[in-house]
């Protein structure tokens, strides 16, 4: 007829999908910028008591993490059950802490080796000897900036 | 020579690949940040030098025995009551013969004022669990914060907390913070763990 005919049958138009990989790259870099990976895999059972008066522990890159507490199952064929410390990704014995703190301090810069946090991440069930012990020896290696490791509760029962 | 068309590469899949990588950083990535009680340990001491005797009204003893129980100044309490009790000696009380003393010092922004001279000594036994050492550190630095911020209220009507958040931000809040600080003073004397009573 007329040459203004349409052609054929007119669906609906497909949804443009040409921005889709932008909008996944821009997500992609937010994570990617802001993960942080875990550094250590536990060797340790590691369950934080809870409390109420916590607070936050602002710079990550300035925290050194301490683990105690028992062996987890699949190695305690070998270790035993009694509590260990986990420096990294080794288990440690309490003269190592020194070196620890050394080594922690060195790989800081000059101006920060001071502000360095040393997060204890106990588990609840644990002795209070083996602290006790550990906080000696940090005291002795001044590291003095301690942060008992918890989690937030509204109410601590007996 | 017939020139050869360059096909233009597929990037179709493009997207996917972008996928698969946003997923493992998605599961690999952890937000929180780590959280707890912040405690500072003394600095190794000469032991030459006896330490200063302290009057014993000025004390404030808690021990914690290895069956996780506790005697706070002779007397047998449950962790729950600890807090008030820390609080009111904290605190203290001119008329009491039996409360801390007060030493007349001078802050900024305060004037001189009365501080009490108190302090908590805590004890524990190497059986103690770690558990029960952290309830009690809770309760304690509780009783100073639930002190501050009554405080600081009072003075500057503001809790303590805000004051602390916002001490980045100005100087004179900052000022208020240390002075609220240095009105009662975080005093918590952890005295070295005996072997006491009790099994492990």
């Amino acid at each position: 007829m007329s040459k203004f005919r349409k052609k054929g049958k007119k669906g609906q138009p497909a949804v443009n999908t040409a921005a889709l990989p932008d909008i996944v790259f821009m997500l992609l870099f937010f994570f990617m910028v802001t993960t942080v990976m875990r550094e250590t895999s536990l060797k340790v059972e590691n369950k934080t008591p809870k409390a109420t008066e916590v607070a936050k522990l602002e710079q990550k890159s300035l925290v050194a993490y301490i683990y105690i507490g028992k062996p987890i199952k699949k190695l305690q064929a070998a270790f035993g059950t009694a509590p260990r410390i986990q420096l990294n990704d080794a288990f440690k014995t309490l003269e190592d802490i020194a070196l620890f703190v050394e080594m922690e301090k060195d790989a800081r810069d000059q101006v920060e080796r001071n502000k360095i946090t040393w997060s204890l991440k106990v588990d609840e069930k644990t002795k209070m000897g083996i602290v006790t012990d550990v906080k000696q020896k940090l005291r002795k290696a001044n590291a003095l900036k301690l942060n008992y490791s918890t989690k937030k509760t509204d109410k601590i029962s007996n | 020579m017939a020139k050869r068309e360059i096909s233009e590469i597929n990037a179709g899949s493009m997207a996917d690949i972008a996928f698969l990588l946003l997923i493992f950083f998605l599961v690999t990535t952890t937000m929180d940040t780590d959280t707890g009680l912040i405690r500072k340990l003394p600095p190794v001491l000469d032991i030459t030098e006896p330490p200063p005797p302290i009057k014993q009204r000025n004390i404030f003893e808690i021990l914690v025995n290895a069956n996780d129980q506790l005697l706070v100044e002779g007397e047998y309490i449950q962790v729950t009551e600890l807090r008030a009790k820390a609080k009111e000696f904290i605190k203290s009380d001119p008329t009491n013969p039996n409360m801390p003393e007060f030493k007349m010092t001078e802050i900024p922004r305060l004037g001189v004022v009365p501080v009490s001279k108190q302090i908590i000594s805590l004890q524990n036994d190497n059986g103690t669990s770690y558990e029960m050492y952290i309830k009690v550190q809770n309760e304690l630095v509780g009783a100073y914060n639930e002190l501050r911020n009554e405080f600081a209220q009072q003075k500057f009507g503001k809790p303590y907390t805000e004051l602390v958040q916002k001490s980045g931000s100005s100087d004179a809040i900052k000022e208020k913070m240390k002075a609220v600080k240095k009105f009662y003073p975080q005093r918590i004397s952890e005295a070295e763990p005996k072997k006491v009573g009790g099994s492990e």
